[in-house]
């Protein structure tokens, strides 16, 4: 039953390489869903669907929902649960434009929008933390109605329309990578700082202490506390980044529609959880990675392109993604089954 | 040369709750103290007091000649007194490895980044685990995917990674099957082989009879025994533990 780890034998060999690579299973078979998607959409619409406008396009329209299900899903590792994240993204937009109208400087304002954001967090970390709600849920949920009727109250309910080019080209304009070579590529900028922000949290959740730490509390909150490790500060730090990406993900979505409206995000939470659990990170803490969230992002921006490509009311695409979540689950249901009768 | 450990009139109340009533214990060097009693006797808050997640209302504890007051478990830890909880304290999605270095994790600076040393902790944690024969299938299996022997050994290795003196033990082997509890207690052996104390705190008698070279047994807050091995038998220490003899 026991295998000498000295001594290895052949099998023994095999068995460690594959031994680690459930999550590359999991992963693997998400991979699998996007591309037989993709594949699905360019028959469907050869004439359309891979042409560089499409493509660019589906990027900028996940670039929001896959930063909030970046924030999200940090949260969502601790056990947690960010319901706020919608509406921080409504305010965080709301500020950039008030900022901008108020002639701020582009950079001054989006800071100012990155900071409503993070202090939305902070906030929610800190009502867990300190006040000891009895859930995050509670504590997000106060936010999401706090965030969201402060978003109206600044905004006087109207949208706040255009804005400078140098806020637009965040969310609406692309780059040239590779300009200098005979393979030039018109990127958008949003896309670009999507995969960025996707590389720097997977850094932090896998190649640092405090992310160590953040995957711990979530498996079992009794051995971090065991292990001294300091559970109040960590939380305080994962929510106030998931209000910080929202900010980021606030600025965007300006940039791509050119205002700021105080309806915007109404509901977007819970596309970004949707996110999360596609891309097969555990509602109950401690499991997940970072790149499995940005397919299930992907996921889901291809499930809405490739129905409004072929002209699928959105009140089907609604009952359709609700089916995907139940799909995506259940696979994940019976993978977590099939490793544990092989166990 | 000074015991390792040395409690003195240990007293502890809580409200109208004589939990500990002026006990002395002992621990050498190189020595597994087996720790019985009933339910209630007083043997987790003694360890308690020891480990520093309770403060005495009286007496002392002295660490290798030394009187010392540990106000947390982290200040006992650091001093070389380790803890294996009864529900192991390991985080079941993490692997043997970085369960072994959680809180202690070893990271190194890479372009102004302080990053984990993932090969530094798996060499480390390997060379720990042969060192005390712990076998797993993978030392990258999430702990959860590990039998419960085998999770008790990560445990045991755990607490005794970072130069741990005496390692306190709450029912190792309660939950397991025959050959793993084997495995367990053979475990302890070896830790006393390569100079670290063990406190066992177990209903198993047979078990303490097994490893330990002395039985501590307590009664309702008091010691009413503190027997060698082979000067005693089970049925002299049941007999202390329900409190019918001498």
């Amino acid at each position: 039953m026991m295998q000498l780890e000295g001594a290895p034998s052949a099998k023994a060999a095999i068995v460690r390489r594959l031994a680690p690579s459930h999550a590359a299973v999991g992963r693997f078979g998400l991979i699998l869903v996007m591309a037989l998607m993709m594949a699905i959409l360019t028959i469907l619409q050869p004439a359309y669907f891979l042409t560089r406008e499409n493509l660019t396009n589906i990027a900028r329209q996940i670039s929001s929902n896959a930063i909030l299900a970046l924030g999200e899903f940090a949260v969502i590792v601790t056990a947690g649960i960010d319901l706020s994240v919608g509406s921080v993204m409504g305010l965080s937009m709301i500020v950039l434009a008030l900022a901008v109208h108020a002639e701020w400087a582009a950079g001054l304002a989006a800071l100012a929008a990155l900071l409503a954001g993070l202090g939305v967090g902070l906030i929610n970390g800190l009502a867990l933390t300190r006040l000891h709600l009895p859930h995050p849920f509670i504590a997000t949920l106060a936010t999401l109605n706090i965030a969201r009727g402060a978003t109206y109250l600044l905004s006087g309910g109207v949208p706040i329309s255009g804005l400078p080019r140098a806020v637009r080209l965040w969310g609406a304009e692309d780059i040239t990578l590779f300009g200098g070579t005979s393979f030039p590529i018109d990127f958008p900028i949003s896309f670009l700082i999507v995969i960025a922000l996707y590389l720097a949290v997977w850094v932090f959740l896998t190649k640092t202490r405090t992310g160590r730490h953040v995957y711990a509390i979530g498996g079992s909150p009794k051995a971090a506390q065991y292990a001294g490790i300091n559970i109040p500060r960590n939380l305080t730090l994962v929510y106030a980044l998931s209000g910080g990406l929202a900010g980021v993900a606030g600025v965007l979505l300006a940039g791509r529609v050119n205002s700021g409206y105080p309806t915007a995000g109404t509901g977007a939470e819970l596309d970004a959880i949707a996110a999360v659990i596609i891309g097969g990170a555990s509602f109950f803490g401690g499991r997940g990675t970072a790149g499995g969230v940005f397919i299930g992002a992907v996921i889901m921006g291809l499930l809405r392109n490739g129905l409004n490509l072929m002209n699928v009311s959105v009140f089907w695409q609604q009952v359709l993604l609700g089916f995907i979540i139940l799909l995506a689950v259940y696979l994940d249901v019976l993978r977590r089954r099939a490793m544990r009768l092989e166990g | 040369m000074p015991a390792l450990v040395e409690m003195r009139q240990i007293a502890k109340t809580f409200g109208p709750v004589v939990a500990l009533n002026g006990v002395d214990f002992t621990v050498h060097s190189d020595e597994v103290v087996g720790l019985v009693g009933d339910n209630g006797a007083g043997k987790s808050t003694l360890m308690k007091i020891l480990t520093g997640v309770h403060q005495p209302d009286a007496g002392e504890v002295w660490l290798a000649g030394t009187r010392v007051r540990f106000h947390s478990p982290l200040e006992s830890r650091r001093n070389g007194i380790e803890m294996v909880y009864q529900d192991l304290g390991l985080a079941e999605n993490l692997n043997a490895i970085a369960n072994i270095f959680l809180g202690r994790e070893v990271t190194h600076r890479t372009g102004g980044l302080r990053l984990l040393s993932e090969g530094e902790m798996e060499r480390q944690g390997r060379g720990h685990l042969n060192g005390l024969q712990i076998s797993l299938p993978s030392v990258f299996l999430p702990v959860e995917r590990l039998s419960g022997g085998q999770r008790q050994s990560v445990a045991i290795a755990r607490a005794t990674a970072f130069r741990a003196q005496l390692v306190i033990m709450d029912e190792p082997a309660a939950s397991l099957a025959v050959t793993e509890a084997t495995k367990v207690l053979a475990l302890i052996k070896r830790l006393r082989e390569q100079g670290v104390s063990v406190v066992l705190i177990s209903h198993r008698l047979q078990d303490v009879f097994d490893v330990s070279d002395r039985i501590v047994v307590l009664n309702r807050g008091s010691k009413v025994g503190d027997l060698r091995r082979q000067d005693t038998t089970m049925e002299d220490v049941v007999g202390l533990i329900v409190g019918k003899s001498a």
